[in-house]
C-alpha cells in the first residue's frame, strides 16, 4: 500500500482514537490469580488474541473504507481524471524578491506533489524555476536554479526518490505576466512543475 | 601633434552656442558621469571639454563613393570622442576651395606619403576654423581611392593611405570605410580606434550583431532555442553564446566567417550558461547551475576536453566570470557573503578574493563584471535604491567609479579602446543599447529597439573575419 497524505494520516489517527475508545472496555480482564486453571488460561488467551486479530482486522478494513472515503471525497470536487491530478500537479509555489526558501503557506502545495507522486511510481517530473525581471539577467538563472532546488530538496526529504525529479531554471527568460509592477513580478518568481514521463494515466493519491 | 588652443572647432553658430552655455555653466565636468542635461539634448560645454581635444575636419571627395566614405568617416571619427569634428560653414560650398590650389608654406615640409602636392589644401582657412587634422579623399584611377591625413599646423600631409573598397552595395562595404576611419585615427593620434568593431546583443531570445556606429544590424544565431549572453573571443574570429535546451543550458562557439557553430563538449546535462574566452582563445570558463548550486568551471574548447571545477560553492553561487587580459586573473560574481558581490581569482581557482570592496549590508546587490581590455578596469552594474547603475572598479587602487545616475542602467561591455562601453539602459523609456565614452561622459545610444541587452563588444575584427557576416 502507498504511504498516505498527511490528510489520510490525520484521517488515520481519528479512526484510531475511536476504535480504541469504543472497544477497550467491552475486554474482560484475563483470569487472574493462582489458582487458575491453566488450560482455561490458555483457552481464553487464544480467545482473547483471535478475536484481537479480528478486531484488528475489522478495524484496517474500516478505515480503509474510510480513508478510501475520504479521498473520493477530497477529490470529488476537482474530478477524478488524470487531468485533475495533474492540475494538482502542475500548481506553482511563489517566493519572495531574491529568496528561494518555500514561503510556510506553499508547504501544502508540495505535500500535494509529494502525495501524487507516491501515487504515481512512474511518474518523473522537472520543477523549473522563475524570476522575476528586475535583478540581473545572468544571475537571474543562478537564482532560478535555487528555486527549483528548494522545491526539489522538499520533495526528496518527504520520502521522493530524487532521480524521478529533475530541476531547471529559466531565470527571468519567461515571464508569466509581462507586466512591470510588483503584481507581475509577484506571479513572475515562481516554480513550475511539468511531467517529464509517466504522466499518461495518473492514480489520485 | 598640435598644441590644443583655447577654444576652436566650432562654427560659428556652435561657437556662439557655447559661448552662451558657458556664460550659464562656468564650471566644465570632468568627469564621465551622465547628467539629465545629457538627456535634455544639451551638451556642449558641460560634458565635452571644448579646446581640449584637436579638431577634425574630413572633406568632401568627389562622387557618390567618397561622399558615403565622407559621411561614415566623419561619423567613426566624432564617436571615437577624441576629436571635435568641424563642420564646414555652408556645408560643402567650400569644395572648391578644398580643391583649389592654395600657396603652401615652405616650412610645411615634413610630409610623408608622398601624395602632398596633390592635395594642395588651404591650411590657414582650416587652421583659422580651429582645424588640426584634415582628411581628404579622392578617387585614383585603377578603382582605388586615397586617403589623406592632413597635419593642418604643420601644413602637410602625415599619411597617405591607398585602398581598394569594395563597391558601395556590398556587405564589406562599411567595415571597410570603418577599418580606413582607424587608419587615420592612427595616424592622426597614434593611438587604436574602434570603429572597425561590431557589439554582439540579445533581443528576443536571438544573438545579433550591430556596427558600433549603429548600422548594419544582422541575426547571427537563430535557431528555436532561446539564446543568451554572448561573449567575443578575443581574436575577433569567434563569438560564444548559451541556448536553453529542454530546461538545461548548452554552450555553442560559433565562426564569425563561415557562420558554422559548435556545441561545447562540457559534458552533462546541467545549466551552463555566461561563457567566457580566455585570452589565447584556448578556454572557455563559464558558470554552470546543478543541484548544489552554480559554479565556475573550464573547458578546453582547442581540444574539447578537460573540464575542470574552480569554485566549490555548496550553499552560495559563484558565476559570470570574465578574464584579464593577461589571462592570469579571473573576477566574478559569488554570493558567499549573501548579496551577490564582485570577486577575483587566479585563473585555475586558486587565491579567491574580494575584488569590489561594499559595505555589508548596505551596498546592493553588484553583478555581470567585465574586465577591461587594458586591464586596469572591471566595469560592473550595481542595484542602488532598487535599480541598476553601471559601476567601474580600478583595479590597482580598488576605487570603485559610479558612471551612471539617470534610469536603469546594467551590463556594461567594453571597447577594446577601454574608455568606451556600452551598456542596457531605460532612460529614454525602454530599455536599449548604449554607448558611453568615460573620458567626455557622452552619451548615445547604439540601436534604438527596445528589448535589446546583455551586448558584447567585440575586439577590433581581423579582416576575414568582418567581411562576412
Amino acid at each position: 500500500m502507498k504511504r498516505l497524505s498527511l490528510l489520510l494520516l490525520g484521517g488515520l489517527a481519528v479512526a484510531t482514537v475511536a476504535a480504541c475508545g469504543g472497544k477497550k472496555p467491552e475486554t474482560p480482564a484475563p483470569a487472574q490469580g493462582p489458582n487458575a486453571d491453566s488450560a482455561a488460561a490458555a483457552n481464553q488467551a487464544r480467545e482473547d488474541s483471535a478475536r484481537k486479530a479480528q478486531e484488528e482486522a475489522d478495524r484496517k478494513a474500516r478505515e480503509e473504507a474510510e480513508r478510501r472515503q475520504r479521498i473520493a471525497d477530497s477529490l470529488a470536487g476537482i474530478g477524478k481524471t488524470t487531468e485533475a491530478v495533474r492540475t494538482l500537479l502542475a500548481t506553482m509555489i511563489h517566493f519572495d524578491f531574491d529568496k528561494s526558501n518555500i514561503r510556510p503557506g506553499d508547504a501544502a502545495i508540495l505535500d500535494q506533489k509529494v502525495a501524487i507522486l507516491q501515487a504515481n511510481a512512474g511518474l518523473r517530473i522537472r520543477i523549473s524555476g522563475h524570476c522575476d525581471e528586475r535583478g540581473s539577467d545572468e544571475y537571474n538563472l543562478a537564482l532560478g536554479n535555487r528555486r527549483a532546488t528548494a522545491a526539489k530538496q522538499y520533495l526528496v526529504s518527504h520520502g521522493i526518490d530524487a532521480s524521478r525529479i529533475e530541476t531547471a531554471s529559466y531565470g527571468e527568460e519567461r515571464p508569466l505576466d509581462p507586466g512591470h509592477n510588483e503584481e507581475a513580478w509577484a506571479k513572475n518568481r515562481r516554480d513550475e512543475s511539468d511531467i517529464l514521463a509517466g504522466g499518461d494515466a495518473l492514480k489520485q493519491p | 601633434m598640435t598644441a590644443a588652443r583655447p577654444l576652436h572647432g566650432w562654427t560659428v553658430l556652435g561657437a556662439l552656442l557655447l559661448a552662451a552655455l558657458l556664460a550659464v555653466y562656468p564650471s566644465s565636468r570632468l568627469a564621465a558621469q551622465d547628467t539629465s542635461a545629457v538627456d535634455r539634448g544639451v551638451r556642449i560645454g558641460l560634458t565635452y571639454r571644448p579646446g581640449v581635444r584637436p579638431g577634425m575636419v574630413v572633406l568632401p571627395g568627389r562622387g557618390a563613393v567618397l561622399d558615403s566614405v565622407r559621411a561614415i568617416l566623419a561619423r567613426d571619427l566624432d564617436y571615437s570622442d577624441r576629436f571635435e569634428l568641424i563642420t564646414l560653414p555652408g556645408g560643402d560650398s567650400l569644395r572648391a576651395t578644398a580643391v583649389a590650389p592654395a600657396p603652401r608654406s615652405p616650412a610645411a615640409a615634413p610630409a610623408r606619403g608622398g601624395g602632398a602636392a596633390a592635395a594642395g589644401l588651404n591650411y590657414p582657412l582650416y587652421q583659422a576654423l580651429g582645424a588640426d587634422f584634415a582628411v581628404t579623399l579622392t578617387a585614383v584611377p585603377g578603382d582605388t581611392q586615397s586617403m589623406m591625413v592632413h597635419d593642418v599646423a604643420g601644413g602637410g600631409v602625415r599619411r597617405e593611405f591607398r585602398v581598394h573598397l569594395p563597391p558601395l552595395t556590398d556587405a564589406g562595404f562599411r567595415m571597410a570605410v570603418h577599418r580606413l576611419s582607424d587608419r587615420a585615427l592612427e595616424a592622426a593620434l597614434g593611438v587604436g580606434g574602434i570603429a572597425a568593431t561590431r557589439v554582439l546583443y540579445v533581443m528576443e531570445g536571438k544573438v545579433y550583431a550591430i556596427d558600433e556606429d549603429g548600422a548594419d544590424q544582422r541575426l547571427v544565431s537563430s535557431t528555436d532555442h532561446a539564446a543568451l549572453s554572448p561573449a567575443w573571443a578575443s581574436d575577433g574570429r569567434r563569438f560564444g553564446y548559451m541556448e536553453f535546451w529542454e530546461g538545461h543550458g548548452r554552450l555553442f562557439v560559433q565562426d564569425v566567417a563561415s557562420g558554422k557553430r559548435t556545441g561545447v563538449a562540457t559534458s552533462g546535462q546541467a545549466l551552463d550558461f555566461t561563457p567566457a574566452f580566455s585570452p589565447d582563445g584556448k578556454t572557455l570558463a563559464f558558470s554552470r547551475a546543478t543541484e548544489e548550486g552554480t559554479d565556475l568551471y573550464t573547458v578546453n574548447i582547442k581540444d574539447g576536453c578537460c573540464l575542470q571545477r574552480l569554485t566549490v560553492g555548496r550553499f552560495y553561487d559563484n558565476l559570470s566570470p570574465t578574464y584579464s587580459p593577461d589571462g592570469q586573473r579571473i573576477a566574478f560574481v559569488s554570493t558567499r557573503a549573501g548579496l551577490p558581490q564582485i570577486y577575483a581569482m587566479a585563473a585555475d581557482g586558486t587565491d579567491q578574493q574580494l575584488l569590489a570592496p561594499f559595505d555589508y549590508g548596505a551596498t546592493g546587490s553588484s553583478n555581470a563584471p567585465e574586465w577591461s581590455p587594458d586591464g586596469q578596469s572591471v566595469a560592473f552594474h550595481r542595484d542602488v535604491g532598487g535599480t541598476l547603475q553601471v559601476f567601474v572598479l580600478d583595479v590597482r587602487t580598488r576605487a570603485v567609479r559610479q558612471l551612471t545616475s539617470v534610469g536603469r542602467n546594467e551590463d556594461p561591455t567594453w571597447a577594446p579602446d577601454s574608455r568606451h562601453m556600452a551598456f542596457v539602459s531605460d532612460r529614454s523609456g525602454y530599455r536599449q543599447l548604449w554607448i558611453i565614452d568615460l573620458e567626455t561622459g557622452r552619451i548615445r545610444p547604439l540601436l534604438q529597439k527596445s528589448g535589446a541587452r546583455l551586448p558584447a563588444w567585440s575586439p577590433r575584427l581581423p579582416e576575414t573575419a568582418s567581411s562576412t557576416p
